[in-house]
């Protein structure tokens, strides 16, 4: 039998510790390194008690174990500002990098989408766009496999309690870097990436609205089924992921009003945001992982 | 109430928040005409933008006859005395929408936020103070907490370089009490050389008599608009406001007379939509729902069959907030449903 894939989980906050969660049930992956900058951090103490090593050091705390402990693989849930360097500093021992931070360093990955041509490139870094990035973007891509898309526009509306400081520090980060995802993945010739927080109590589940303009009448029946198999395929490993109301049809438009549950693994369940970011990293690096392991045994 | 001797900045909204019940179709001329009467008749301040703000653009509120930009670039330079403003929410627009404002010659940035989360404005407040802008942080929805709670978010906001921090009353709710409680809690735990302003909307009919509250509790600065052109039953009537504050003896540097043939002459005949208290937008007062809704909810309303009051109600019910425009279709699209399962 075949050993799992080492990981690193770089951040040691929320979206880290429930990547560790998620991460820990992998068949194929097993997280070792848990790294942080605050030695008080909750997330250190939960994943030393989950039993994975952890540094307080930031990357530089974990770097002289990185070949000793084959750590291949490493996730990145810190912020963009860090990233660069983080990446640089794994990157020297050839450890392959999921971003999930903005910083889109590296080629935007959502798994529905082009998980598999991103992974058959080897790319050293893949960047998971934002929460509300891999949220939209499939549906984008569900119209623009259709029929040309000459504008995609996603809202995502997230609840207070589910925005953290890094999102909040740089939201400019968040709506470009979004925007971007729906024109290269998405498809959408223009791109724009609105974010809305809300801080409704009880909170409110992660909402997210696609509108599309397509560049002729848009092809009803096609654009509904493709819409329905794009869903299926992000409710394996989201499970949450609803389309409440729509395809609307309106003219050239056409706009699905989704929701997203998260699985409430650590985070709460309204949190859909980080649970479909964590569980896309998870995706993704389990791809990665399986390559890897194919490459060895070759 | 002695308002004697008081001075105020007045801050005209009709090319910004008017945009709304303009469905975002002024022109780039259209804009230039109201605003350099507004300037010959001594406004000091102008908003021009997207109603939304910079980078409003969108199938979400609307797309405008021109860009951010083209207005600017259009108004900008016609203007003798008054300072052009911008108004930039975090989420919809970014920084280099607000740089690009600063190139075309806008002083004013203000950057706004939904009352509870002025963390999302440090780096647009940064810059703009960084620009040596008169940088104002602009609290909307500010009805939906208390004043403590709103002076914890004005303070975030003046430790990230704001000059000016605003009482936005968007939903048109507020109560004079409402605004006295807040503006002089601002003024009073707040730096001395920060000002504080009031934006309201006169959907419960309170925008002069808030606006006065206001005053009297401290603030400098007062938002209105030429005609009440704005989102809701509009903004604080300018003209009726400048005639007000002259009764009272404060100054407004502002010529009345000139004021109100703008609003009769020019704003009036061009109006597409009648800004006034009606049903819906006396139920965004009533029930506090952010005032742009408006005219989204009446189209909802009219496409699925449904009564705008209700669709507005449960937005208020739900607690949404600015910019949720998305909201409304899926609401109706909800409300739809569930009138055809009874």
């Amino acid at each position: 039998m075949t050993t799992k894939v080492k990981a690193a989980i770089i951040g040691s906050g929320n979206i880290g510790t429930d990547l560790l969660y998620k991460a820990l049930r992998s068949e194929i992956i097993e997280p070792v390194w848990m790294v942080g900058i605050d030695p008080q951090s909750e997330g250190l103490r939960r994943a030393k008690a989950l039993g994975l090593k952890t540094t307080a050091e930031g990357v530089k705390g974990m770097e002289p174990h990185i070949a000793e402990d084959k750590v291949q693989i490493a996730w990145d849930a810190t912020s963009a500002y860090v990233h660069e360097s983080n990446n640089a500093l794994v990157k020297k021992h050839g450890v392959r990098m999921v971003d999930l931070t903005p910083a889109a360093i590296g080629p935007f990955c959502v798994p529905p989408v082009n998980l598999r041509e991103m992974v058959g490139r080897s790319e050293q870094n893949v960047n998971m766009v934002t929460c509300g990035g891999q949220a939209t973007i499939p549906m984008v891509a569900a119209v623009s496999r259709v029929q040309p898309v000459e504008y995609g526009e996603i809202i995502a509306t997230v609840s207070s309690k589910s925005a953290g400081p890094g999102t909040r520090k740089n939201i400019d980060e968040f709506t470009r870097t979004t925007a971007r995802g729906v024109e290269v993945v998405g498809g959408a010739k223009r791109g724009k990436a609105i974010i809305i927080i809300n801080p409704a109590e009880p909170p409110l589940i992660m909402r997210d609205t696609i509108h599309c303009l397509t560049e002729r009448a848009p092809r009803q029946e096609e654009i509904i089924e493709s819409a329905r198999q794009m869903i299926a395929e992000v409710q394996k490993y989201v499970p949450g992921y609803t389309l409440k109301n729509g395809p609307v049809f309106d003219g050239n438009r056409v706009s699905f009003y989704m929701e997203v549950e998260g699985l409430g693994d650590f985070l709460p369940k309204y949190a859909g945001n980080l649970d479909i970011m964590t569980a896309a990293g998870l995706r993704t690096a389990e791809l990665i992982a399986e390559e890897i392991q194919r490459a060895e045994a070759a | 109430m002695n308002l004697q001797g008081k001075k105020v900045t007045l801050h005209d909204m009709s090319l910004r928040d008017g945009m709304h019940p303009q469905r975002h179709q002024l022109t780039p001329e259209q804009m230039i005409e109201v605003a350099t009467a507004l300037d010959e008749a001594g406004v000091p301040l102008i908003e021009v933008t997207h109603g939304d703000g910079l980078g409003g653009a969108s199938v979400n509120y609307g797309f405008p006859a021109a860009s951010d930009e083209a207005y600017l670039r259009a108004v900008v330079p016609k203007m003798t005395r008054a300072k052009i403003s911008a108004l930039l929410i975090p989420g919809i627009g970014t920084v280099d929408h607000l740089r690009m404002a600063h190139d075309c010659g806008v002083e004013t940035i203000r950057v706004a936020t939904h009352c509870t989360e002025a963390d999302v404005s440090e780096q647009h407040i940064g810059l703009g103070a960084k620009m040596e802008m008169d940088t104002v942080g602009f609290l909307m929805m500010a009805h939906m907490i208390g004043p403590e709670e709103l002076l914890e978010q004005a303070k975030l906001m003046q430790g990230y370089g704001a000059n000016c921090l605003y009482i936005t009353d968007s939903a048109g709710f507020m109560l004079p009490d409402d605004v006295t409680a807040r503006v002089s809690l601002f003024r009073e735990k707040l730096d001395a050389d920060v000002e504080v302003g009031f934006h309201g909307h006169h959907n419960m009919h309170m925008g002069i008599a808030n606006s006065l509250a206001a005053i009297e509790a401290g603030a400098a600065r007062i938002d209105g608009s030429v005609a009440g052109m704005g989102a809701g039953a509009g903004n604080t009537p300018l003209e009726s406001f400048v005639a007000v504050l002259h009764r009272m003896g404060v100054d407004t540097g502002v010529d009345m007379w000139k004021l109100m043939d703008i609003a009769e002459e020019i704003v009036y005949p061009l109006m597409t939509h009648k800004v006034r208290v009606d049903r819906d937008s006396l139920t965004l007062g009533y029930a506090g729902v952010y005032s742009s809704f408006l005219l989204h909810a009446k189209r909802a309303a009219e496409k699925y069959g449904l009564k705008s009051t209700d669709i507005l109600v449960e937005l208020g019910r739900m607690k949404t907030v600015g910019g949720q425009e998305d909201m409304i279709e899926d609401v109706a699209l909800d409300m739809k449903k569930a009138g055809t399962a009874e």
